[in-house]
């Protein structure tokens, strides 16, 4: 394995060493790319061929049948409505984290991620027996689309505070006296120094809700009783589908979910590149 | 004042989303007594759950680790066309749906698909049994490992690797030696987070495993059966033998990363 070559080559700004290994290069990267493949490309591409096998017209006719539009308008709606919650309360959150002290604020701060810790059906299970029918709060959210949210907000909670926290952490406070010193309240240095720091943080993480949100299938499944026109979500109705054999159904849901979720990620990446940029 | 609203408010949020919930399942499973716990997960059906799921994270979690590592170097130390992409595609597995990733396997490795097909004819079947629910597994957590590892690496550079090298050591006597004992806190974070993740994937083995019960039941799954079946007990002992696996994941993750910033 000693086939390295170590070569020197030169910028404008200095020496930049740079290893060339041919050989185990391509042996690696061929393992990886079939390896990719094989589990997740081919599948992947598999769902979209099989969704656009018999022409747009078919495809069209799978995703507008009456509850997978359903499902789909819930969906997308839900997820909205979870994002903006997100948006808020998690950069609150994020702000209490960074900026308060009391006491448990360490052990606040570790929870923050069990909801990625924690199964989804797991999160779907707690959340039913504390908001459904047996709860011992007497809220009662099981089978609505309320219910559905809240489970929804379970399992993106961490995203925001997560992507808002550190950028909270490194803001030089120092802008803040300054504005606070030439006259400025509370509410403006927030809106004219800190928000606008935040804000690319903030939108990233609320697209990463907003993209777990429409895939979420776990947690809705026992809260949402699953019923189609009014709870199921698409995930749910994908993997009904599938039960029933209809995998052309099922791909035709799943394809416009991908696109959706691709859609938002390329989004991000154009606005966190826009955003490098400006910094 | 605003700073006592602004508390409260996320207090009270925290307190009825993430820790009543969270703290009432631990109750219900224990109030019969940490007996009873031990009773409903020792059941035949409860402990075949928790072989099959044993067995397909192990076999996920080594994949995704020797996958994790290699993709790692070959993206922090060399340079090929289509990194950009490559680097795009690992992230894929983040943004698709459990239910999708069943849906995929199902149209390639199913017994009608043709590449399923062909392998059934010769007696090896995915869907439905532990191969397949080992790739859905891996698709799951494929990230987690290389997301992990990548900081580590770049930030670590790799004169010491050149060094071992112009001292005569081989490329994997440098690796073993040098890179390893250099990610080592950052690869046990990506092994813990990629293990939790397969103890707790439910949605895309759901559509894999077919749900036979006693055959291809995970734990998450059985959750789920026990649940429907109205034997809530077992579900919550089960519910809360995985909570506590992934509250034990979450401090050890939370440990590593302390001891990797010092």
């Amino acid at each position: 394995m000693t086939t390295e070559i170590l070569e020197t080559t030169r910028t404008g700004t200095g020496p930049v060493r740079r290893r060339r290994t041919a050989a185990p290069t391509a042996l690696g990267l061929g393992s990886a790319m079939i390896f990719l493949s094989l589990i997740v490309l081919i599948p992947l591409g598999a769902v979209v061929w099989k969704s656009a096998a018999h022409g747009p017209g078919a495809f069209w006719d799978d995703v507008t049948t009456p509850d997978a539009w359903a499902a789909l308008k819930l969906t997308v709606v839900a997820a909205l409505i979870v994002a903006l919650i997100n948006l808020v309360m998690g950069t609150l959150i994020a702000w209490v984290l960074v900026r308060d002290s009391f006491p448990g604020k360490a052990v606040l701060d570790t929870l923050i991620d069990l909801p990625f810790a924690l199964p989804t059906i797991v999160a779907g299970l707690v959340l039913l027996e504390l908001y459904g029918a047996d709860s011992p709060l007497g809220i009662n959210l099981a089978y609505s689309r309320i219910g559905v949210v809240v489970a929804l907000l379970f399992v993106t909670l961490p995203f925001v505070v997560r992507t808002v926290q550190p950028v909270l952490l490194e803001l030089d406070r120092d802008m803040e006296q300054a504005a606070a010193s030439l006259g400025a309240g509370n509410w403006t240095i927030f809106r004219r120094i800190i928000l606008p720091n935040l804000l690319p943080a903030m939108l990233s993480g609320t697209a990463l809700a907003f993209t777990r949100a429409i895939a979420e299938f776990g947690s809705t499944v026992l809260i949402s009783g699953n019923l189609p026109f009014k709870t199921q979500v698409a995930a749910v109705q994908i993997f009904g589908q599938i039960e029933n054999d209809n995998t052309a159904g099922a791909a035709a849901v799943s394809t416009l979910l991908l696109a959706v979720a691709f859609v938002v990620l390329v989004a991000l990446d154009l606005m966190q590149r826009w955003g490098s940029r400006r910094g | 004042m605003a700073k006592y609203v602004l508390r409260s408010v996320a207090l009270v949020y925290l307190f009825f989303l993430l820790v009543l919930p969270v703290g009432l399942i631990a109750w219900k499973t224990f109030d019969h007594g940490v007996g009873s716990f031990f009773d409903a997960l020792t059941t035949p059906s409860a402990l075949h759950a928790f072989q099959v799921t044993f067995e397909v994270a192990l076999w996920a979690v080594t994949l995704n680790t020797v996958f994790g590592i290699g993709t790692a170097i070959l993206l922090v130390r060399h340079e090929f066309p289509g990194k950009r992409i490559l680097n795009a595609v690992i992230d894929l597995p983040l943004a698709v749906s459990p239910v999708v990733v069943g849906l995929a396997l199902i149209l390639v490795y199913g017994k009608f698909a043709p590449v399923g097909g062909w392998l059934e004819d010769r007696g090896i079947q995915i869907i439905f049994s532990t191969p397949g629910m080992v790739l859905a597994t891996v698709f799951v957590s494929l990230p987690l490992v290389v997301r992990a590892i990548v900081p580590v690496l770049e930030e670590m550079g790799d004169e010491q690797e050149q060094a071992a090298h112009t001292l005569g050591a081989g490329g994997w006597q440098a690796f073993r030696r040098i890179t390893v004992p250099g990610i080592r806190s950052a690869l046990a974070y990506g092994i813990v987070l990629c293990l939790a993740r397969a103890l707790g994937e439910y949605g895309a083995v759901a559509v894999v495993s077919g749900r036979l019960v006693d055959k291809t039941q995970t734990l998450t799954l059985y959750v789920e059966e026990r649940f429907q079946n109205f034997e809530q007990p077992s579900a919550f002992a089960a519910a809360t033998a995985l909570a506590l696996i992934a509250i034990v994941s979450l401090l050890v993750t939370k440990l590593l990363q302390r001891k990797g910033s010092d």
